[in-house]
């Protein structure tokens, strides 16, 4: 976690109680992180949690209504026109020109910040060559895949200092997705900062640190691995039975804390304290509840929570519409 | 359990380009069903001939005893669709949506009305249903999508991607719908892109280049490949060998 409460000069991004409201919508509530230098960071949650507006406000295409950020150092609201010069930012939704080819978009974007395809070239070369040889096919003939790289490498031509990913591997496979989390990964190597948001709980691994964000807020700011500790119960998986009478059997348990499925797997939540055998005592009792519930086959097996169980812990209830 | 869809040989060219290449598979009723495969591998071709949209060049299909060729109004008739990006008009009320849906797929005013209660008394939507779909949160938008989906009670819902963008807790109690749904006899196809959202279904096939390469539970699959989630199998599955 983050110690220091002043701004460290040298951090890429310092956003400090942000807030953004749309009408009656609470867009972004008192939205507080700070990027480190050189960081992949991660905002992860789900559509309509605020990611998209809180890029659109580092990129300065809107006004916050309260609070603060820094892009490399500059104000969002005052230094805006030194900011656009320095940041790339590919947007959620495919923003090319489906009508010029490959190269007639790179060579767009170069010209609109001032510079050149060749003077970018050796920064956007590892993506920019895996469609370089399609550079003459329209961009709108481009598969999924293609176009995240065409639009990466128009983010990146003017060889910006920080990068802002907006839900880049919606709609692409998972092939393509790994290929794009392996590019990502290359250029954080090269210490430039990327800030990138994703509705896909799982690609929250691939990042540095991760922001967790729900209705416009930050439930918690960690490294991927640590995101479990905060997890408020002891967790089991449970498996052996059909699932949606396995659900109920464990929603009825007077100990339970929440019962969910996950995947193949339910995930078992206990309300009572950690216990010293690291919940294998609790795992014992259940299997015997379970037993007695006429589940003979059920396996009880304690876990360590992962980012969706957190997520699920600390986003409370979802929104349910207007009573 | 008898079979919902029963595919024999199913193989759909497009001119020297074999799209669709001699697929079989067997989908029983009830289940929950997960149709994976890689941008281009010819999912998108192979429920278009699921659905009677496409003739196949060879081969067979049976779905809700119908077969696709010969009787693709009946298979359509039976069947349900949920879109990935929401298939509901976001101008209409809740109301409005379930009473076309349900003229559109041939109900009577009186099963209209007697199925639009238990759909929003299920949904625990009631209080919405003078709402504009638009003005609902996503999670609710898609759970409802797909409860108009099953107006009709059709034997089989096809469903594109149902859990994207949704919040983990939205994402499962839509799946305990979709476990409700089968439980009651509907067969459940999804298609998804996400791996993670494939473990949820009873039993999944990979395709590859137009054929299956792995038919079958999520745990057996990562069990038999030896890896920790079915996403790993897929990219050693589809990437091509490097």
């Amino acid at each position: 976690m983050m110690a220091a409460s002043t701004p460290d000069a040298a951090s890429p991004l310092v956003v400090r109680g942000l807030g953004r409201r749309f009408g009656a919508t609470v867009a972004l509530d008192d939205v507080s992180l700070e990027v480190r230098p050189g960081e992949l960071f991660g905002l992860v949650g789900p559509d309509g949690g605020g990611k998209t507006t809180l890029f659109r406000i580092l990129t300065t295409l809107l006004l916050p209504d309260s609070g603060t950020a820094t892009v490399l150092g500059l104000d969002v609201v005052r230094d805006l026109w030194a900011i656009r010069a320095r940041v790339g930012y590919m947007p959620g939704r495919f923003s090319l020109y489906p009508d010029l080819s490959v190269e007639e978009n790179l060579r767009f974007f170069a010209a609109v910040f001032g510079t050149t395809i060749a003077e970018g070239y050796d920064t956007i070369a590892p993506i920019y060559r895996q469609i370089e040889p399609f550079r003459d096919r329209r961009a709108g003939a481009l598969s999924g895949g293609m176009k995240q790289k065409l639009a990466l490498s128009c983010a990146l031509v003017h060889r910006p200092e920080i990068l802002f990913l907006d839900e880049p591997t919606t709609g692409v496979d998972a092939v393509s997705r790994r290929e794009f989390w392996d590019l990502l990964a290359g250029l954080g190597a090269t210490g430039l900062p990327i800030v990138v948001a994703t509705p896909y709980m799982d690609e929250a691994d691939r990042c540095d640190r991760v922001a967790l964000v729900q209705r416009g807020r930050v439930l918690a700011v960690a490294e991927p691995a640590a995101i479990g500790e905060r997890f408020p119960h002891p967790l089991f998986a449970v498996r052996g039975g059909e699932r949606r009478r396995l659900l109920q059997a464990l929603r009825r348990y007077r100990h339970a804390a929440s019962a969910f499925p996950f995947g193949q797997a339910l995930h078992y939540a206990d309300a009572r304290p950690r216990d010293v055998t690291g919940g294998g005592a609790v795992a014992a009792e259940l299997r015997s509840h379970l037993h007695a519930e006429g589940f003979p086959d059920a396996e009880v097996t304690p876990i360590r929570p992962g980012i969706e169980d957190t997520f699920m812990a600390l986003m409370g209830t979802p929104e349910a519409p207007a009573a | 359990m008898s079979a919902a869809i029963e595919v024999r040989g199913l193989t759909r060219r497009f001119g020297g380009f074999t799209a669709v290449d001699g697929i079989s598979f067997e989908v029983g009723a009830g289940e929950v069903f997960g149709f994976l495969g890689a941008n281009g591998a010819g999912k998108t071709t192979a429920i278009k001939m699921l659905i009677g949209l496409l003739a196949p060049t060879a081969g067979a299909a049976t779905v809700a005893g119908h077969d696709v060729l010969r009787h693709p109004d009946e298979v359509r008739r039976r069947i349900g669709y949920m879109s990935q990006r929401f298939s509901l008009y976001e101008d209409l009320t809740v109301q409005e949506n379930i009473t076309l849906y349900g003229g559109i797929y041939g109900l009577t005013d009186a099963e209209i009305a007697e199925r639009s209660r238990a759909l929003l008394a299920g949904l625990r939507l009631d209080h919405a249903a003078g709402d504009r779909v638009g003005a609902l949160p996503l999670g609710w938008k898609q759970k409802l999508a797909f409860s108009v989906a099953l107006l009709h009670a059709p034997a089989i819902a096809f469903l594109d991607e149902p859990t994207g963008g949704v919040d983990p807790v939205t994402r499962r109690q839509f799946w305990e719908l979709i476990y409700d749904a089968a439980a009651r006899g509907t067969t459940v196809f999804v298609t998804t892109h996400y791996l993670d959202e494939a473990e949820y279904c009873d039993r999944v096939c990979i395709m590859v280049n137009g054929r299956i390469t792995a038919i079958g539970s999520p745990d057996a699959l990562k069990l038999e490949a030896g890896v920790a989630t079915l996403d790993e199998l897929f990219v050693r599955l589809a990437r091509p060998a490097a």
